[in-house]
């Protein structure tokens, strides 16, 4: 039997079943996610909180829907450019929302850790939006999601990520899923941008044509510009040239390969606007499967939780 | 006049080599007699039990934060006095970060004032090494000297004096007065931003890293200005094998260089972070298992001089913070000495004698400690501690004497503990519990 799931921050609080329990539960949602079928009320009566403490409108949206195609009632709690946002009084608004009687918050913070922190303080499942440089796990099980619609199993995949692998919640959630499934993971990275990762299981590379050839899923990582003032790397096109995929490059990946990214794309620095119409190319595909695998992680956190008794 | 009886203890007295058991008497807060005929002539005494358990000196701490005055909601020279007799010390050394900041004589004055008020330790103020922890300007450190404080150690603790000209120029200055400058070992620039030690577990949490290279590099600038000065350097928390290192190297050259490592470094790793329980944060942050290796062979070795604190108190509210967000900092007086017996001494890293030393004559060598750190021989003053070594308990934050209770060893059994202190012949801890508040003649 599937452990339940009290809440949802790292993708290594989770084991295989749990995993394939949520995919399995997105897949049957998934007509739902894309609206062949109508709204079910299976979460009727239930206040999911959206608290986003860091602009995220792509986020937001995803389980902003994911949650109304559940009839979940929805609130905002967006805290910019209030004290909130800096995180003093998190644990107070999270008192707040208690007190308001939400069932689940969903939260998206600039601080790494802070989820894990909330849902020491809460009654209530916490679902990670994205925590700083931490964990985004929602988007590492929406692209297993997709990867799964391509692939049946992933066991010996080879995945190379590529891109700004220290400051990416992406590339951490993405290394350990993929790592639970079975895939074999390169990463390539200037150094600057790659932390300690002898920890995770993967191999590193500084030569993305080198590994290109070999690849089965190419996961390109976005890229700040804002990191250029840090000396991380010395410009955008120097960036594009070395770490960058664009169509010539993708000539050297196989043909029945996938190209995937996170959105939002830097146009031009890590992914050409060729690169993004090759027909190998999943972006958008990912962002539909987002709602249904929000859809199955609030479904499953809240069948866990004890149902309040509320008269319909 | 009054007269104190300790009898049955084992006498370890590092200053005078001693490891014996032996009575000692103490009449007028002066140690009279030692040895098996100490009873005599103590008719009438009060007496304190000391049968299996350990004479020592009272401890000493070179870095302690008792954040009075401006930081009373954390912690007072009151409440932290209490929690050091708790610990076995007798002597500790606030640090100048308090608002305002001890960089004035007013200040030191007020501080030696305050803790003579509360009677249970004796208080070796520190000045900052700059006005206003601000990096720029010198405190008048010739005044600070010559106050009622006689403050002979300088430091703007938590804050690096990143300016090496300053620095340069400060060493100069202080050599002067032959007094001590402790510098905060750390390149800011390399740190902007850390959260925590840089490696395998920063990489997992996706906290920014705290690179060992940023302490490094500033203790081997601190290193060579000090021995190009010929001042006397103090290196605080030491948390890495490449500054211990350092520091080995600058000693065989003849540098005028001590240091001094925290418990917390000596016992815990990064790996403590995983749950971002902010109570783990501190600054230098906790480092690896081959760091906390390195740190406990250099302090059997005698590279490190001095266990110190860098008792941190810190309110609740604070540390409940999101990790970013939380000071840095963890309490340490109650539980300092119990930590390096269970760790370092009962697994065999560290005599008995040793350990001793490394709360008592090694601080004292560091700067003037006013008669702590022994030797407990005639005619010096009756400052010690007696420590059960047998006795095993439980951290519990909600029990401990500070005020703050951000802990990172609440939980954990720990052998030994302090039995009684006894400060110039009075005792300030009696099995276990705080004197009363006694002004101190």
């Amino acid at each position: 039997m599937t452990a339940p799931l009290t809440d949802l921050i790292a993708i290594r609080d989770l084991d295989r079943a749990q995993v394939d329990d949520l995919l399995d539960t997105a897949r049957e949602l998934l007509p739902i996610a894309r609206r062949e079928r109508a709204s079910v009320p299976t979460l009727r009566g239930r206040i999911v909180c959206n608290l986003f403490l860091e602009d995220s409108t792509r986020t937001r949206l995803s389980f902003d829907l994911a949650a109304k195609r559940l009839s979940a009632d929805v609130v905002d709690f967006t805290a910019q450019g209030t004290s909130v946002k800096k995180g003093e009084s998190l644990l107070d608004t999270a008192e707040t929302l208690m007190a308001l009687g939400v069932d689940l918050i969903v939260l998206r913070t600039s601080s790494a850790g802070a989820p894990v922190q909330l849902a020491r303080e809460v009654a209530v499942p916490v679902l990670n939006a994205g925590d700083g440089w931490h964990q985004h796990p929602t988007q590492a099980l929406l692209d297993a999601l997709t990867l799964l619609q391509h692939r049946d199993d992933l066991t010996g995949a080879k995945v190379t990520i590529v891109g700004d692998i220290l400051h990416s919640r992406v590339a951490r959630s993405e290394v350990e899923l993929l790592r639970l499934l079975g895939a074999d993971v390169t990463l390539v990275a200037p150094p600057t941008l790659l932390p300690d990762v002898s920890g995770w299981g993967v191999t590193v590379s500084a030569d993305l044509d080198a590994v290109l050839p070999t690849t089965e899923v190419l996961y390109v990582l976005r890229v700040q510009r804002e990191r250029l003032h840090r000396a991380f790397f010395p410009s955008t096109r120097e960036y594009a040239r070395v770490w960058g995929v664009d169509a010539a490059r993708l000539r050297r990946l196989p043909g029945d390969a996938l190209l995937m990214h996170p959105g939002p794309v830097n146009r031009g620095v890590e992914l050409t606007s060729d690169a993004m119409a090759d027909p190998r190319a999943v972006i958008t595909e990912q962002v539909t499967n987002g709602i249904a695998v929000r859809m199955a992680c609030l479904y499953r956190l809240l069948s866990a939780a004890p149902r309040p008794e509320v008269d319909a | 006049m009054s007269l104190l009886l300790v009898t049955g203890g084992r006498l370890l007295d590092p200053a005078s080599g001693t490891d014996t058991v032996a009575d000692l008497l103490v009449r007028d807060g002066v140690i009279v007699a030692v040895g098996p005929d100490a009873a005599g002539g103590a008719d009438g005494a009060d007496r304190l039990d000391a049968s299996g358990c350990w004479v020592t000196p009272g401890l000493i701490d070179l870095h302690t934060h008792l954040r009075e005055p401006g930081g009373e909601g954390a912690e007072d020279i009151a409440t932290g006095s209490a929690a050091a007799v708790a610990g076995g010390y007798t002597a500790v050394a606030p640090m100048a970060n308090t608002d305002p900041v001890a960089d004035t004589a007013v200040v030191v004055e007020l501080v030696l004032r305050r803790g003579r008020e509360v009677g249970l330790v004796d208080l070796l103020p520190v000045a900052s090494i700059t006005r206003g922890l601000g990096g720029a300007e010198l405190t008048p450190m010739g005044e600070l000297a010559r106050s009622d404080a006689r403050v002979d150690f300088f430091s703007d603790d938590g804050i690096p004096l990143g300016d090496s000209l300053v620095m340069r120029r400060a060493l100069q200055y202080a050599s002067a007065f032959d007094v001590v400058l402790c510098n905060h070992s750390e390149d800011p620039v390399l740190t902007a931003d850390a959260q925590m030690n840089e490696g395998a577990t920063s990489s997992v949490l996706g906290l920014p890293g705290w690179p060992r290279e940023a302490e490094e590099v500033m203790l081997a600038r601190d290193l060579i200005l000090a021995h190009g000065v010929g001042a006397r350097l103090h290196v605080p928390h030491l948390t890495t094998a490449g500054g211990v290192d350092l520091v080995r190297r600058a000693k065989a050259a003849g540098t005028r260089v001590t240091a001094e490592v925290t418990p917390h470094h000596l016992t815990l790793d990064d790996t403590e972070v995983g749950a971002y329980d902010a109570v783990m944060k501190v600054n230098p942050p906790l480092r690896t298992r081959s760091d906390v290796d390195a740190l406990r062979a250099a302090l059997a070795d005698g590279t490190i001089d001095a266990v110190a604190t860098d008792h941190a108190p810190h309110g609740r509210e604070a540390k409940r913070q999101p990790w970013e967000h939380a000071p840095c900092g963890m309490l340490g007086l109650e539980t300092a000495f119990p930590l390096v017996h269970t760790e370092l001494v009962r697994t065999g890293l560290l005599d008995p004698l040793t350990a001793v030393a490394r709360f008592t004559t090694g601080p004292a060598a560091v700067r003037d400690t006013r008669g702590h750190g022994g030797p407990l021989t005639v005619g010096a003053p009756a400052n010690l501690q007696v420590f059960d070594p047998e006795v095993t308990w439980t951290v519990d934050r909600a029990r401990l004497r500070s005020r703050a209770d951000n802990t990172p060893f609440h939980g954990r059994t720990l052998v030994g503990r302090t039995r009684h202190t006894v400060l110039r012949g009075r005792p300030t801890l009696r099995d276990g519990d705080p004197t009363p508040e006694v002004p101190d003649a």
